[in-house]
């Protein structure tokens, strides 16, 4: 009996991604915690991990299959305007620097696991927090979904069809999850990496192998000169830049208010850990951007989708001209790149709920072991939720969804990003401008039409995240992020609404934050709570502090 | 008991990140194919470029901010 190509590729894919489950199965003994029965310990890894343990896990959880998956579906679809991924994660590193080493210090004074717990500090409502953890949960499931469907996209590839092994691999991942908390996707994104970087040194060597970057982007020169769409092409179009600019900013800000991403810097060791991370994360987007580039790539060597599916671009390219144990690897970095983060997500709602909803609505008096068990089993629901999602929905759906979940997270920046700055602003203010900002955000979204190619509307409502100008009235071929005009609404009437309600003197909620908390260092300070029923007593550093 | 969270000393050299902060912003200027590199038209690469820079600046302004030096 011989063995097909396919057959190998398949097998190569399904042991790796087996190992890792494995590796995540252990990661609950990984630097033995006293206990995982507290949030602290399940939900930010016992905010114990250092430097290199953070990046991967950053890397992990930041840059997810969906991003190596459609970034580059994307540059081969439309050229240009797709690549503004790489920009957009550039700029998010310095801007880390700045952001989220105040959010380390602030919640780590405070014990903070989430940032609605920040609001709900710094403007003193709970209703608020509330606002801000419920938009972060409803951001984060569809993109969850999307990171199911990359996955689903390379078993398509793979001719693995059916509903059953996406629902293995979620099953499994789900408990990994579950058990291990943040340590398993913290312990399989190093594991990932090495993949990834045997990925990359792999397309580097195909490409050096097949005419160089000059032939490919010659190849996709002459099919964007020839094809029927004048959006698409090598470089912008005229005018295109107000959409690829607002895009890249607006994408940079909403990080900064994704539940996930904040996850991953809560669980540094100290502000120095952050701050090192904010230099070295860079590193991912040269990968980013090699990825992208493979999308020309993809042109060059006439690769086709399957079945349409622009998705598959990617997974197509590696089938067609790498040895089939190397796409099988291939195909196991990307399906490990999605399970990651879909844990990461998941663990970051369930601790939106536990702490912004459970514990200030349903049960105040919550145990830190009552919030872990919560938060695990709110972790599955999450997960399987967005199975169910993509599996009896249209997965465009998810698609829409997500690009819907990023205008609407970046509502929630005034609060959760501004706030580390500034405590002026009233908390009916914040909620009254979050609001508008979701309202405008949605009624935007429903206003861009999705056009083929060639200029025909194909689907009149949410086709996409950017906005023709023309359909505002103005006399322009320009585009712009609806995610900014939303939140530029969301401002002014945050602004507007706390001089009114300041001139009215209606009192604005206490600030239990306090100036140096903004500075406070892990060697500086013990853990301090601003309300007795946070965390109980200040428990002993465990794991990896107790060792140092 | 230490001071909780004292401010950190030389915080003015973190106005240097808005170099590779604004670095990517200017579409205008580099969209363009020429010059290249590597075959690579320079739309591409100099936003990847910008990745390198981001590390550097970030990392020096680390260096430069950080306390007890």
């Amino acid at each position: 009996m011989t063995v097909t190509a396919r057959q190998v590729e398949i097998g190569v894919f399904a042991a790796l991604l087996g190992a890792m489950l494995v590796l995540g199965f252990s990661a609950a003994r990984w630097r033995r915690p006293h206990s995982l029965h507290s949030l602290e310990e399940w939900g930010v890894g016992g905010r114990a991990f250092g430097n290199w343990v953070t990046w991967f896990l950053l890397g992990g959880s930041m840059y997810t299959a969906y991003t190596y998956i459609a970034v580059p579906a994307l540059v081969y679809g439309v050229g240009a305007a797709g690549f503004f991924a790489v920009p957009f994660a550039i700029i998010t590193a310095p801007l880390a620097y700045l952001i989220s080493t105040r959010t380390w210090s602030v919640s780590h004074a405070h014990g903070f696991v989430t940032s609605a717990e920040f609001t709900r500090a710094r403007f003193g409502s709970r209703g608020l927090a509330a606002l801000v953890a419920v938009t972060g949960i409803v951001a984060t499931m569809p993109y969850i979904a999307v990171q199911l469907i990359a996955l689903q996209a390379m078993m398509k590839t793979l001719g693995v069809t059916g509903e059953w092994p996406l629902t293995v691999a979620v099953i499994l991942a789900s408990i990994c999850t579950f058990r291990s908390g943040l340590r398993a996707p913290a312990l399989l994104s190093i594991a990932k990496d090495v993949l990834l970087l045997w990925l990359v040194l792999a397309i580097v060597l195909l490409v050096a192998m097949s005419g160089g970057w000059s032939a490919a982007f010659r190849g996709a020169g002459e099919r964007f000169t020839n094809d029927v769409s004048p959006a698409s092409g090598l470089l912008l179009p005229e005018g295109g830049w107000v959409g690829y600019l607002t895009l890249v900013l607006g994408s940079a800000l909403a990080i900064f208010a994704y539940p996930h991403a904040l996850t991953g810097i809560l669980a540094a060791r100290d502000r120095a850990t952050v701050q090192r991370n904010a230099a070295a994360l860079p590193v991912y987007c040269l990968a980013l951007g090699l990825v992208a580039m493979l999308g020309f790539f993809a042109i060059g060597q006439g690769v086709r989708p399957v079945g349409g599916d622009l998705n598959t671009v990617v997974p197509q390219l590696f089938h067609e001209v790498f040895p089939a144990w190397c796409a099988g690897i291939a195909y196991a970095a990307v399906g490990v790149a999605a399970l990651i983060p879909a844990a990461v997500m998941s663990i970051a709602a369930a601790n939106l709920f536990t702490r912004s909803i459970y514990r200030e609505y349903l049960r105040p008096g919550a145990s830190p072991r009552e919030e872990a068990r919560v938060s695990r089993w709110v972790s599955l629901l999450a997960k399987f939720g967005a199975l169910v999602f993509i599996l009896v929905l249209d997965p465009q759906f998810s698609i829409e969804f997500q690009l819907i979940g990023g205008v609407i997270v970046l509502q929630t920046v005034p609060a959760v990003v501004l706030g580390l700055w500034t405590a002026w602003f009233h908390r009916w203010a914040l909620a009254a401008g979050l609001l508008g900002g979701l309202g405008t955000g949605l009624l935007l979204l429903y206003l861009v039409p999705q056009r083929a190619p060639d200029g025909r509307i194909l689907k009149a409502h949410f086709g996409g995240s950017n906005l023709p100008l023309s359909q505002l009235g103005f006399d322009s071929r320009s585009a712009v992020y609806t995610g900014l005009v939303a939140l530029a609404v969301n401002l002014i009437i945050t602004v507007a609404a706390t001089l009114l309600l300041r001139a009215l003197r209606v009192p604005a909620g206490p600030d239990a934050t306090h100036p140096t908390d903004y500075y406070a260092d892990a060697t500086t300070t013990a853990p301090r709570h601003s309300d007795a029923l946070l965390d109980g007593p200040t428990r002993p550093r465990v794991g990896a502090h107790a060792a140092r | 008991m230490p001071e909780l969270g004292a401010r950190p000393a030389r915080q003015g050299w973190r106005w240097l990140l808005l170099i590779p902060i604004l670095a990517p912003l200017p579409v205008g200027l580099y969209n363009r194919l020429e010059p290249q590199l590597w075959g690579v038209p320079f739309f591409y690469w100099y936003q990847v470029g910008c990745a390198v820079l981001a590390m550097a600046v970030t990392t020096l302004v680390h260096r430069l901010t950080r306390p007890g030096r």
